[in-house]
């Protein structure tokens, strides 16, 4: 069976699941979890160096030759610093595929959308392949394509709420609206909500909390695998329409008459 | 000299530019990115970017993370 790619800029995934290395206990169990996710694109955080701390990085516990970085702009809340985040993480050797976040929010984590379209504009023009985390807006989906963005990643709930997709309606508007990937990020809770995301045809799903801050992360990360995988096969299937009414699945004719 | 590293006021002892100062600090040049007064400063020149007193430097690197 030909399995299809998750495409971003110029560069094609297999898997569709994007996972974050952050909330994990340890460096080791991010090693593994992200290995047992099948995720090839893993995301990271830039920040600053604890000067009187053990040095130990995270990055020696991910080969950058099997996975690809995808730094991103967490934390920040504004422009300025999501761009410069952005530039210090190329200059840091994680690459320029980037996700774009600007949180216009305490409480609700929720991005400051005129903020991520501005960052990403000058992000895609000083040459970054630009990745946008954005509510679950048509027009502001349409408006991230249009300045460049490589996919438009709307939240399916808040950050870390395992809530799961609040409005696969405007998803499904979202999907029709842009051409470049879908990719659903942050809200995810279960493998289910991962799945019927995927059924729905996204591109992809990024998370990181439901693997995480699962009791059994390790187990968690293969359930979302699986979970991704199956979703996006059932998509692929395409679905049977729904009925009101049964309809049989044995043979009407050669009925046994007693 | 006295600079402001992270947020944190340092004495500096002997480092004139960068790559002094990253060896001084015991930080690895590879994975990290420097911001000398708000400006990045690209790796290949961290041996030439000169260091004086007052400068403020951020110092990053990839940590776990997901969102927010």
């Amino acid at each position: 069976m030909e399995g299809s790619y998750l495409k971003v800029g110029n560069r094609s995934f297999k898997s569709r699941l994007i996972v974050g290395t952050g909330k994990y206990k340890s460096f080791e169990e991010t090693r593994e979890a992200i290995a047992v996710s099948g995720a090839e694109v893993v995301t990271v955080a830039v920040r600053r160096i604890e000067l009187d701390k053990t040095k130990e990085s995270i990055l020696n516990f991910i080969d950058p030759d099997k996975y690809t970085f995808l730094p991103n702009t967490a934390g920040c809340y504004s422009v300025k610093e999501a761009v410069m985040t952005c530039q210090l993480a190329r200059e840091a050797g994680l690459g320029d595929l980037v996700k774009v976040e600007v949180i216009g929010d305490e409480k609700t984590l929720f991005p400051d959308n005129e903020a991520t379209l501005e960052a990403s504009d000058i992000l895609v023009k000083d040459g970054f392949t630009v990745l946008p985390y954005c509510t679950d807006d048509v027009v502001l989906c349409k408006k991230l394509e249009q300045v460049g963005c490589a996919a438009v990643m709307p939240l399916a709930a808040p950050i870390g709420s395992g809530l799961g997709i609040r409005n696969p309606y405007n998803i499904r508007l979202i999907q029709e609206a842009v051409t470049v990937p879908v990719i659903i990020d942050a809200g995810v809770g279960t493998p289910s909500d991962a799945s019927r995301a995927m059924e729905m045809g996204v591109d992809g799903i990024l998370m990181n909390t439901a693997i995480a801050c699962a009791k059994d992360p390790i187990k968690m990360a293969q359930a979302m695998k699986m979970a991704v995988e199956s979703g996006r096969l059932g998509y692929e299937a395409g679905r049977i329409p729904k009925k009101l009414y049964a309809t049989a699945s044995s043979p009407l004719e050669g009925l046994i008459d007693l | 000299m006295k600079l402001t590293i992270n947020g944190k006021e340092k004495e500096i002892a002997t480092s004139q530019n960068l790559i002094e100062l990253l060896k001084e600090l015991d930080i690895s040049e590879s994975h990290i990115a420097i911001a000398l007064n708000s400006e990045i400063v690209p790796r290949t020149q961290f041996a030439t970017t000169s260091i004086k007193d007052g400068d403020t430097i951020e110092i990053v690197h990839a940590v776990g993370g997901g969102s927010g």
